[in-house]
């Protein structure tokens, strides 16, 4: 029907960049982590992105600094391939074929030519067991090479990087897996095994959870699942081992790093808390408290200037050793759930969901960046398992971004439940959100669904409860609260033979509210609260209510629990169409007539794109993602993607972006997109008959830039009299990152030539 | 397997006392214990941690530090005396008197010539050691502050001493401190206290290594008198230190109750640079952990919650072996219970007095496992309180319930004892002049004679009657031997005394002609407990290693019953239990049934049924419950386990064929401790 190879399903934005450790470049400039496919560089001192090293095409799971070449990092991923980069300019230099899926990867000092990546065995049937393999590099000129030359070193480790660690100059290497821990030195050849049981009286968990080693000493760090630190100690005998053991983590140890001059050792977990433990002082230590989340990965840069903490929210925390923090980056926060739906704030075109327990985010896609935090349940999150929390479970905002409804739940049984729905103004001179009214107990019952009319005079709120009524929500002047400007108070409360509502919806003009009551359908009339019309498409509750946008705002659809999607006609009250698909989630386009209806199939989930008016869908594919996806959200694009043919067309004005199971947030990329994209980097790609030194590439592009800059110098002074903040010398210059540009002095021609009004350009 | 009634006694109120020091004598293997009351007890580490000598303390003198030097043992006290003991007659030697107020430590040099003793002037004072005494031979540079702790560098040239706030290192030749270590007092808040440098080792390689009040284990160069390194390891007292033979680990013992091993390792693996670490943590104990030994394969420690732990380290361990576990002494490996059987009556032998309890009645009869109700409660008859300074050593009531004898180090006392109406008791004047002391004390069955274990192995045999006690004969063992007799053994028809010394010889004397009979052939480990068979008079004795023997005294030699145990073995389980077997009783029902019982157990050994063999189930009673009749028969072996009553102190069977099971629950002796140093435990 439609060739799907135009568009392809793509990580782009909100990936996890807490999944591997950082790393901190020797320089301590530059901070490298992966996020899904790619790899990103930030700043570490102004949290800027400054590159993104794109090219894996699966989830990039390793990330080293090449030692002989400081400038250079390995990156592995579950694509089978190794691939070395040149992270100051972005460029990908080699792509070493492995073939396999490689789960980590380790360079060490002592092993030139050498890297070690964890691998699954290959003979055995179960897909659990893993090796460590060292992998020759051959020498070979060429952008891609096989490799091919790997050699066996540990078995039955874990693929966890973590858990395996380089000690003292790669003399020997650890690693843990389960309640076994296991050094192999490379100058004996020789493999020591410790294990440790399972518990004790005591209740302790032995489990290993991951391995550090001391730079200088022969001494190995592990934690423990039940938060204990060992340290092993005299590991090249077989019963002569030592360790002593150290504990103040309450629950398992999330990471554990040395500083490269092995004074201290770092460790992490769920507290939240870094510890610094002083290396041989015994239980002496320090600690930098109230990170705001678990702590996933620690990292130290080369020179023990700067800590790196990634943790569970996704948010990775750069501090100098003196424990200040000097930057922060966070990306799109996924709890466990997402329990709002995704929004699209129409001011800054960010999307707003769930973030930080109590808070909802506002992220931009475009970015990839958290611009900030709404604090919304305002209360203190204390962590413990079985603690009930007050929940963000709905939120919506109305067309214009100048009001943000909420909804925050909590639950401690069946009987107590409390609802407070809470209506927050846009601020122009503070540019945030502020509490304007706060409602507890809105409704009775839970809160199924809440919607703003699209009507820009008078907004008005419909909530739907679980208690039977659906309830609309005027803003008042209150003639009794002085100076508290207007507030917002219930208007209506409307119900339908004591049938539950679920769904609400207002028609793109606010004149029309549709109500979903079980398997019934009921439109009214906001402004007379009158009752106008039913449909009903039984058996099977309404699921999903939408008003067709545009040219096809006379139709109203809606999906139900038995397989139905239908669309009425407003004008002739019947059914246009129906059709059974078991969409389970109908999203529209708020800028074209254009429908997105995700349905499930068989362990995977389709996507349906289609116009109301014509029962024939645009555009379909097949299993976009394993199992089912949660929620979606069109996201409108910054400028109109050009040239698009028919099948892409909907892809031109907005993003579909949708979250799947695994809470990892996808969208759809077209193929000239990604050309584009690809076209950009590729100015900076050389020829292969020059030598690639670093000097070159630094001239090559002074020289590109300035050759660059000569020709739109002159084609602009060639051209019109310009206002100068116009001339696109100037806004180069100030929308690179300060840190990528060249020196001042070399700019300052440049600047000043560009303010100049030539005087043939007059003539 | 036979149904008792059973009178469980917990009105015992036993308290050990706490360990204050101990010393561990390498070549003959054996602990030296001192308590806080002035106990010496002495270890058999070769004979399965068996509690082989018990000297009896004296409220005079307390020991602070305890000493051997080769075979003998020195201990020093508060008292300011330097005491050496007779270990044959478990008495002291003699005393001499320091002069320089109480003392706190003592030291031997490695050559064994010289002892040095730390006083509360300050003063160091070298003793020098003879054949049959000490010397005093000179004061060290006298300092300011009392000296807690001593240790002599191996070449016996240099001294390195503990006092408040600081380490003096000490020539010996000429006397004078050679480098003044001041120790840091620790956290502020704690500055106004002084620094007690509680225990001092000094290495071969010149370095100390001190723990102190505030916590800390510090190592130092004692060559140039600095400071190497510091480990805090306890936010209260580090107590006590124990340095390995070999020098590459050491223990310290902290008022936490825990014990922290430190060893000596290199930093890089096969390197050179080696460097103090802390490696394992234990906590063995509740309370403050006064003494620690350190044995090569195991940490010995003991504090003021009373237990001895022989902690194993694993990694000095090349087979798993019952001396390689985790063993913890908790009651003395002697009965400090004697039984009247006729009458009734329990004696309780503490260190300062006796009591004499008459045992409860019960109404009706139960279900076995029924608890009946009890008509008339246990009565105390009596407390003794001893006369003297000297503690009770052993004591004994006779079966009638009319006699009553106990003795100390010094004395002997034997009481006629009468209780129908009006309890009376009065002292039996003119005792024979032999009877000066005694180390075991026992009845004949009917109560007209006294056995009196004496010195020099010798058995003293007294007639009672109302008028007079009359000394009837003496038994002399013919090896000569000088060993202690503990334990006694007549036979119900009066005919026989089967005698135990700590020589693991064992005599039988005949009483009737009042002559030595024969001697049991000798076995390596020393008996725990013995009885002669009332009807077929053949002696039963259990050792250390709890090994069962049967010998028959008319036809001079083991039973039929005793060679299979030895052919066949015993089983695995038996051999690995943690405390030595204390008693032996024979039921009167069944002449081929005899109880034993230890700590933790006791069990009915039928002879007439097979050994168990390492394969079958050992503790097989609820399995059995559950098989019919005939395999009952074919499944059941020997050893009838039973565990139900705990921390046994004595079991015997009273005429009336009921039980005595006296216990003594360790969670009472724990409630009678004072309060542990509190520690912040997480999440309280």
């Amino acid at each position: 029907m439609v060739a799907s190879a135009e568009v392809r399903v793509a990580r782009c934005g909100g990936s996890r960049i807490n999944f591997i450790e950082p790393i901190i470049t020797l320089d301590s400039r530059f901070l490298l982590c992966a996020s899904g496919d790619a790899v990103h560089v930030y700043s570490t001192s102004t949290e800027e992105r400054v590159h993104v090293l794109q090219g894996h095409v699966d989830l990039v799971t390793g990330l080293r600094l090449n030692s002989s070449n400081h400038l250079q990092v390995y990156s592995c991923s579950l694509d089978g391939t190794v691939k070395l980069w040149d992270f100051t300019d972005g460029i990908l230099i080699k792509t070493y074929i492995v073939g396999h899926k490689i789960f980590s990867l380790y360079v060490s000092k002592f092993h030139e030519g050498t890297v070690f990546i964890i691998l699954p065995m290959e003979s055995s049937a179960n897909t659990e067991a893993f090796q460590l393999v060292a992998l020759h590099l051959p020498k070979t000129t060429g952008p891609e090479v096989e490799a091919r030359d790997i050699l066996s070193v540990l078995r039955d480790v874990s693929p966890i990087p973590k858990a395996t660690s380089f000690g003292r100059g790669g003399e020997f290497v650890a690693s843990a897996s389960g309640l076994q821990l296991s050094v192999y030195f490379f100058r004996k050849q020789k493999t020591y095994r410790f294990s440790l049981k399972a518990n004790d009286k005591k209740g302790a968990r032995n489990r290993f959870t991951c391995v550090a080693s001391h730079p200088n000493d022969d001494c190995i760090a592990t934690g423990h699942e039940d938060g204990k630190i060992r340290l092993w100690r005299n590991f090249s005998q077989k019963k002569e081992y030592t360790y002593s053991t150290e504990h103040w983590h309450h629950s398992a140890v999330n990471a554990l790093h040395f500083t490269p001059e092995g004074t201290e050792l770092l460790s992490g977990g769920v507290e939240s808390v870094l510890v610094l433990w002083r290396y041989g002082a015994g239980s002496k230590k320090d600690f930098v408290p109230r990170l705001g989340s678990a702590i996933e990965h620690i990292s130290v840069s080369p020179d023990g200037s700067l800590y790196c903490t990634s943790h569970k929210d996704n948010k990775i925390v750069v501090m100098k050793s003196s424990r200040d923090i000097s930057a922060i980056i966070q990306g799109l926060v996924k709890g466990e759930t997402i329990r709002t739906d995704l929004l699209i704030d129409p001011r800054t075109k960010a999307l707003v969901c769930n973030g930080k327990p109590g808070h909802l985010q506002f992220f931009s896609l475009r970015h990839d960046k958290q611009l900030y935090n709404l604090d919304i349940v305002q209360q203190e999150y204390i962590h413990e398992a079985g603690l009930h929390q007050c929940e963000v479970t709905k939120a919506a905002i109305d067309a214009q971004g100048s009001w943000l409804a909420t909804v925050e739940e909590r639950q401690e049984n069946p009987e107590e439940l409390d609802i407070i729905l809470k209506l927050w103004a846009y601020d122009e001179s503070t540019q945030s959100f502020h509490l304007n009214t706060s409602i507890s107990m809105a409704h009775e019952g839970q809160i199924s669904a809440m919607c703003f009319s699209g009507d820009a005079e008078a907004t008005m709120l419909v909530t739907t409860g679980r208690d039977g009524h659906f309830k609309a929500w005027l803003l008042a002047d209150h003639p009794d609260a002085q100076g508290e400007g207007a507030s917002w108070s219930c208007d209506y409360v409307g119900s339908y033979h004591r049938r539950e509502p679920t769904r609400c919806c207002f028609s793109a003009d606010g004149s029309l509210l549709a109500v979903g009551f079980g398997e019934v359908v009921t439109v009214w009339s906001p402004s007379t609260w009158e009752l106008l019309v039913t449909f009903s498409q039984p058996p099977g509750d309404i699921r999903d209510l939408c008003f067709g946008r545009l040219s096809c705002s006379k139709y109203l659809l809606g999906t139900t629990t038995k397989n139905l999607l239908c669309c009425w006609n407003l004008l002739t009250c019947s059914l246009e169409w129906s059709s059974t698909v078991d969409v389970i989630l109908l999203q529209p386009d708020p800028l074209s007539e254009n429908m997105a209806a995700f349905s499930r199939a068989s362990g995977s989930t389709d996507l349906f794109v289609f116009k109301p008016s014509e029962p024939r869908p645009l555009f379909s594919q097949k299993a976009v993602c394993s199992g089912t996806v949660r929620r979606a959200v069109f996201a409108p694009r910054e400028e109109v993607l050009e040239g698009c043919d028919e099948s892409t067309q909907w892809l031109s004005c907005s993003r579909l972006y949708f979250l799947t199971e695994h809470m990892e947030l996808m969208t759809f990329s077209t193929k000239s997109e990604e050309d584009q994209i690809i076209a950009s980097s590729k100015q900076l790609v050389i020829d292969d008959s020059v030598a690639v030194t670093p000097f070159y590439l630094l001239l090559g592009k002074h020289r590109k830039s300035q050759r660059e800059t000569q020709d739109s110098v002159s084609s602009h002074t060639a051209a019109r009299i310009q206002l100068p903040q116009g001339s696109p010398a100037i806004r180069e210059l100030l929308h690179t990152p300060a840190h990528v540009l060249p020196s001042a002095s070399f700019l300052c021609n440049m600047f000043v030539n560009s303010l100049l009004i030539s005087k043939s350009g007059v003539r | 397997m036979g149904e008792f009634k059973v009178h469980r006694v917990r009105f015992f109120g036993y308290m050990p006392s706490g360990i204050r020091c101990m010393s561990f004598n390498e070549r003959a293997e054996r602990l030296a214990l001192g308590r806080l009351d002035g106990t010496l007890e002495i270890f058999n580490f070769k004979d399965s941690f068996y509690q082989e000598k018990v000297i009896p303390g004296n409220d005079s003198r307390s020991v602070e530090a305890v000493c051997w030097v080769a075979e003998r043992l020195f201990t020093a006290g508060l008292n300011g005396e330097i005491t050496e003991y007779d270990l044959e007659n478990l008495c002291p030697k003699y005393s001499l008197d320091a002069f320089g107020g109480p003392i706190w430590t003592v030291a031997c040099n490695a050559q064994g010539t010289h002892l040095a003793v730390g006083c509360e002037d300050g003063s160091i004072k070298l003793f020098e050691i003879l054949p049959e005494k000490i010397r005093f031979e000179r004061n060290l540079d006298r300092q300011k502050g009392r000296v807690l702790s001593l240790s002599w560098h191996e070449s016996g040239t240099r001294i390195a001493a503990g006092m408040l706030d600081m380490i003096r290192i000490f020539d010996v030749q000429s006397g004078h401190a050679t480098h003044r270590m001041l120790v840091d007092r620790g956290v502020s808040g704690m500055r106004n206290h002084e620094c007690v440098v509680w225990c001092v080792a000094f290495l071969s390689d010149l370095t100390v290594i001190s723990t102190d009040s505030s916590g800390k284990v510090q190592v130092w160069n004692a060559a140039m008198g600095i400071l190497s390194s510091t480990h805090l390891v306890s936010k209260s007292d580090v107590l006590s230190l124990a340095v390995s033979k070999d020098e590459s680990s050491f223990v310290v013992g902290t008022s936490e109750g825990t014990v922290v091993q430190f060893q000596f390792l290199a930093n890089i693996l096969g390197g050179d640079e080696k460097a103090w670490v802390r490696t394992k943590t234990f906590k063995p104990h509740t309370h403050d952990v006064r003494a620690l030994a350190e044995i090569g394969t195991a940490v010995v420690s003991g504090g003021l919650d009373t237990q001895l732990v022989v902690r194993p380290l694993l990694d000095k361990v090349d087979i798993m072996s019952y001396d390689n576990v985790l063993h913890k002494i908790h009651f003395p490996h002697r009965s400090l219970v004697s039984c009247a059987q006729k009458a009734g009556m329990l004696l309780f032998q503490f260190p300062a007095q006796l009591e004499v309890w008459r045992l409860g009645e019960s109404e009706g009869r139960g279900k076995p496992g029924d608890t009946l109700f009890v008509k008339k409660n246990p009565e105390k008859l009596l407390q003794l309180k001893r006369k003297g300074e000297d503690h009770i050593s052993c004591s004994a009531i006779s079966p009638c319930g009319g006699w009553l004898a106990y003795s100390t180090v010094s004395s002997l006392r034997v009481y006629r004892l009468q209780c129908d109406e009006h309890v009376s008791i009065s002292k039996v004047p003119k005792l024979p002049k032999v009877l000066r002391s005694a180390h075991q004390l026992s009845f004949s069955d009917d109560s007209s004679k006294l056995f009196a274990a004496s010195t020099h192995s010798m058995v003293h045999v007294i007639s009672l009657s109302q008028s007079e006690c009359k000394h009837l004969h003496t038994f002399k063992p013919k090896s000569g031997s000088t060993e202690p007799v503990h334990l006694l053994a007549a036979s119900k028809d009066g005919k026989w005394l089967a005698a135990a010394n700590r020589g693991c010889e064992i005599h039988i004397y005949n009483l009737h002609k009042l002559k030595p009979h024969c001697t049991v052939p000798i076995y390596g480990s020393c008996p725990t407990a013995m009885g002669i068979h009332p009807t077929s008079n053949n002696l039963l004795m259990v050792h250390a290693d709890r090994q069962i023997f049967e010998y028959s005294i008319v036809e001079k030699q083991y039973t039929d019953w005793s060679r299979r145990v030895q052919r066949e073995g015993l089983h695995k389980l038996w051999l690995e239990r943690d405390t030595p077997v204390t008693h032996v009783t024979f039921n009167p029902r069944n002449a081929a049934q005899f109880m034993l019982h230890d700590t933790y157990m006791f069990c009915i050994i039928d002879q007439s049924l097979p050994l168990p063999d390492n394969k079958c189930q050992f503790y097989n009673q609820i399995t059995l419950k559950s098989l019919s009749e005939q395999e009952r028969l074919s499944h059941a072996h020997a050893f009838k386990m039973c565990t139900k009553y705990q921390h046994l102190l004595f079991l015997g069977l009273l005429d009336d064929e009921s039980l005595v099971v006296v216990q003594r629950p360790l969670t009472d002796i724990a409630s009678q401790l004072p309060a542990p140093v509190r520690l912040k435990k997480f999440a309280t």
